[in-house]
């Protein structure tokens, strides 16, 4: 029966990361964006709120039951509400974890799981997108290659979150036609991590470029062993956590261009009472909740099981679309002062323009 | 609990309705919007015994359905989300035709949202027995359309107190013709008491078809949903009974809540994600169409694809369908919200902002994307292109709706948001 209550125990799901998404990721946002660096409190608070562990079963040492993506969505939104780097920053092991635990074979789920989700947070991370105009999930540059028992494996990554970090990479790369992920170790041999990247937004969180030249894996490292993965369905748990981040950042944007615009006045009136702006307002607001809808749709479709690719990608176009017209309308609202670092719309424009060549940065 | 399954009653229903836009009102649809001033008989007659037999209420939330389960525990209440996807598949069958089916329409909605108990079976008892029959709600005047305060049809009280004395002048009623004429309906008729009290004065009266003083005197020409009748009715002392003022009577003497005008918004709650679901079934109707129309030649919709591998008509396509999906799901919201008996003007205004504008940007775009395949008569496309328009203006245009929103948004009265 269609409903659009989440249940008790997401609604307090909601609740809780809400509080830390106001009370410690907003108020320390314009200075990790400056500096470019979180504070590793906010990161270790944010742990502390056992998202990832939730989401794994208990016997590989996490405390849920199943893996579920709305109930991912509804608290990425608010993760994406409080401030989009730490968000993605603590959101990282989940590049890890989430592909492991629905490919993985036991042994590697035995091995892996364990060490993501027992202790504090720790820099798992995976390896998708490439630097180039062109990047597509499906064809690949990375290349993999079988020899024997061992797998040879280059290429050129980009936007790979705490590479300096990382314990271990899920590296994708094409074999053949297919697109397949790789566990590989910190400090295999031919695997570098670049220099840290700098983009126009998200710049607080570390991303790196990686090099691997023919480094080698057992094969035992090739993610489900024999049987592979699905990197379509793999996706879809990126295509709806972006999407889901997208509206957490434009619903931000669009809460302060609707605060500010009843508060500052020109002409003798609060600029909220010209219906050119009450109407920006208006089509934000619409337009982030629709964006919602659409998430919460796709996502529902994942843990059903369909083949939700149709649902994920509308979701995440629509989001990707939806976010950079809410926060660029929020720069707009805010006039000089939306283009003024000490307010945050202009960083919600530069992070929220991000969302249509993220895919792959984040999943629930 | 977050859920997108649809209750197997209403797919039932949207099978049947489905079965019946593709085997009845498509094959009508052209000639139809080609004889303007033709009634759609045959498509009258064959719908008729199911609403009547649903309890003729097709605007009600009586949805026919047990209100418990087999283990005697309460359903919920789905009246709104079944007639949502009933005028949606209603709609992708034909929007024109749709407009025809006999019924409460927004007059029936009208008493639901305003009426006594007792004023609800006196008038819409009527359409779960006999021929067909019609209501339909007179808002809009010749100088006044968004601003329903501005009405100047005046309702004052005979001498002894008996009765109603109606007079002034209404356009764009639709189904007016059918309602205050051609069947033993009625038009739920907004007046004011009280011309200097403004929104305070406003009030629904029920006028029955074939009062004297009531009369139909022009049928509009429009662009599209031409085989619904858009008619203009003047009240020239037109009498009716006292009891046919809409809600309490005692709302008359001394009112200070603005019932009247809380009324029309009340109804427009329940009828603006209705007119939006109308919208979407249009917009469903050119988007189904132009997808397998190009698949057939060809053109494939790939999702998922990376971007530099789209065409520019897979891009096209992809966007009209989550548009049309984006409309739909806010729709869905708004009348689950009311459903549960939840406040929703807020969703109502968004559902109908959102999906008169995708309405009528997917039905342009499938002109477009066709090329003179699209644009030609052939074709019902262009026709869906005319039809969806219509959704942009009627029960508050798309300004009006967004004018709501933002007030609600930004707590603002009508007065400090004009």
């Amino acid at each position: 029966m269609i409903s659009f209550t989440p249940s008790e125990e997401q609604q307090l799901i909601i609740d809780t990361v809400r509080r830390y998404a106001s009370d410690r990721m907003r108020p320390a946002a314009y200075e990790a964006d400056e500096k470019r660096t979180i504070p590793q409190d906010i990161i270790a608070r944010g742990w502390d709120l056992g998202l990832l562990p939730s989401a794994i079963p208990e016997q590989y040492g996490g405390f849920g039951e199943t893996h579920q993506a709305l109930t991912g969505v509804l608290a990425a939104e608010e993760l994406g509400y409080g401030d989009l780097s730490m968000a993605l920053y603590l959101m990282t092991p989940n590049l890890f974890a989430i592909p492991i635990l629905h490919y993985g074979t036991e042994e590697q789920k035995q091995k892996w799981l364990p060490r993501l989700v027992e202790g504090g947070f720790a820099p798992y991370t995976a390896a998708l997108i490439e630097p180039r105009w062109s990047f597509d999930p499906h064809a690949l540059h990375t290349v993999a290659e079988r020899e024997g028992n061992v797998y040879e494996i280059s290429g050129h990554k980009a936007l790979v979150p705490l590479a300096a970090d990382a314990q271990a990479f899920l590296v994708y790369a094409r074999e053949g036609e297919t697109t397949q992920a790789f566990i590989i170790e910190r400090g295999t041999e031919g695997l570098a991590v670049l220099e840290r990247e700098s983009f126009m937004g998200i710049r607080a969180l570390p991303t790196y470029e990686l090099r691997l030249d023919d480094v080698h894996v057992p094969a035992s490292c090739r993610l489900g062993g024999e049987q592979g993965i699905d990197i379509d369905h793999l996706m879809n748990y990126s295509r709806v956590a972006l999407a889901a981040l997208a509206v957490g950042v434009a619903r931000g944007a669009f809460e302060y261009a609707r605060d500010y615009a009843k508060q500052r006045e020109a002409f003798g009136k609060p600029i909220a009472q010209n219906q050119s702006i009450a109407f920006m307002l208006a089509e934000m607001a619409i337009e982030v909740e629709a964006a919602r809808l659409m998430t919460y749709e796709a996502a529902w479709h994942i843990d059903k099981e369909h083949n939700a690719v149709q649902q994920a990608a509308l979701a995440k176009a629509y989001a990707d679309e939806m976010a950079l017209m809410v926060t660029d309308r929020a720069v707009q609202i805010l006039g000089g002062h939306g283009y003024i670092r000490e307010h945050p719309v202009e960083r919600w424009l530069r992070n929220g323009r991000g969302f249509s060549t993220f895919l792959g940065l984040a999943m629930v | 609990m977050i859920d997108f399954e649809i209750p197997t009653p209403i797919k039932r229903q949207v099978q049947f309705i489905t079965m019946l836009g593709e085997q009845v009102m498509r094959p009508v649809a052209r000639y139809y919007d080609e004889h303007e001033s033709e009634r759609p008989w045959d498509y009258i007659n064959l719908i008729w015994p199911t609403i009547r037999d649903r309890g003729g209420r097709s605007f009600s939330v009586e949805d026919g359905t047990e209100k418990t389960d087999k283990e005697g525990k309460p359903r919920p209440r789905i009246g709104y989300l079944m007639l949502a996807h009933v005028v949606e598949a209603l709609s992708w069958g034909d929007a024109g035709l749709y407009l025809c089916t006999p019924g409460g329409a927004l007059g029936g909605a009208a008493v639901d949202a305003t009426g006594t108990p007792e004023q609800k079976e006196r008038f819409l008892k009527r359409f779960g027995e006999g021929e067909p029959k019609w209501a339909a709600m007179a808002m809009t005047e010749p100088h006044a359309g968004s601003d329903t305060a501005a009405i100047r049809t005046t309702a004052r009280l005979s001498e002894d107190g008996k009765e109603w004395i109606l007079n002034g002048e209404k356009i764009f009623v639709t189904g007016g013709l059918m309602a205050a004429k051609e069947s033993r309906g009625f038009v739920v008729v907004w007046a004011t008491v009280d011309p200097s009290a403004g929104r305070a004065g406003m009030k629904p009266f029920v006028v029955e078809a074939g009062t004297p003083g009531m009369t139909v005197t022009k049928l509009e020409h429009k662009h599209g949903i031409r085989v619904s009748d858009t008619a203009a009715i003047v009240f020239n002392d037109c009498r009716i009974p006292y009891d046919n003022i809409l809600g309490s009577p005692e709302v008359v003497k001394g009112d200070t809540e603005h019932k009247g005008f809380k009324g029309a918004m009340k109804t427009f709650d329940a009828t603006r994600p209705l007119v939006a679901a109308s919208a979407l079934g249009i917009a469903r109707a050119s988007l189904e169409f132009t997808v397998s129309y190009l698949k057939d030649r060809g053109v494939k919709v790939r999702y998922g694809v990376a971007p530099h591998l789209q065409t520019a008509v897979e891009r096209d396509l992809i966007h009209m369908e989550m548009q049309h999906r984006a409309g739909w799901l806010l729709v869905l919201k708004a009348v689950t919200k009311m459903d549960a008996g939840q406040e929703n003007a807020l969703e109502a205004s968004m559902a109908k902002v959102k999906a008169g504008q995708v309405a009528t940007y997917v039905s342009q775009k499938a002109v477009e994307l066709l090329g003179p395949e699209g644009y030609s008569c052939k074709l019902l496309v262009e026709k869906w292109m005319r039809d969806a328009r219509i959704n942009d203006i009627y029960e508050g245009t798309g300004q009006i709706n967004r004018l709501i929103v933002a007030r609600r948004l930004l707590g603002y009265t009508s007065r400090e948001l004009r």
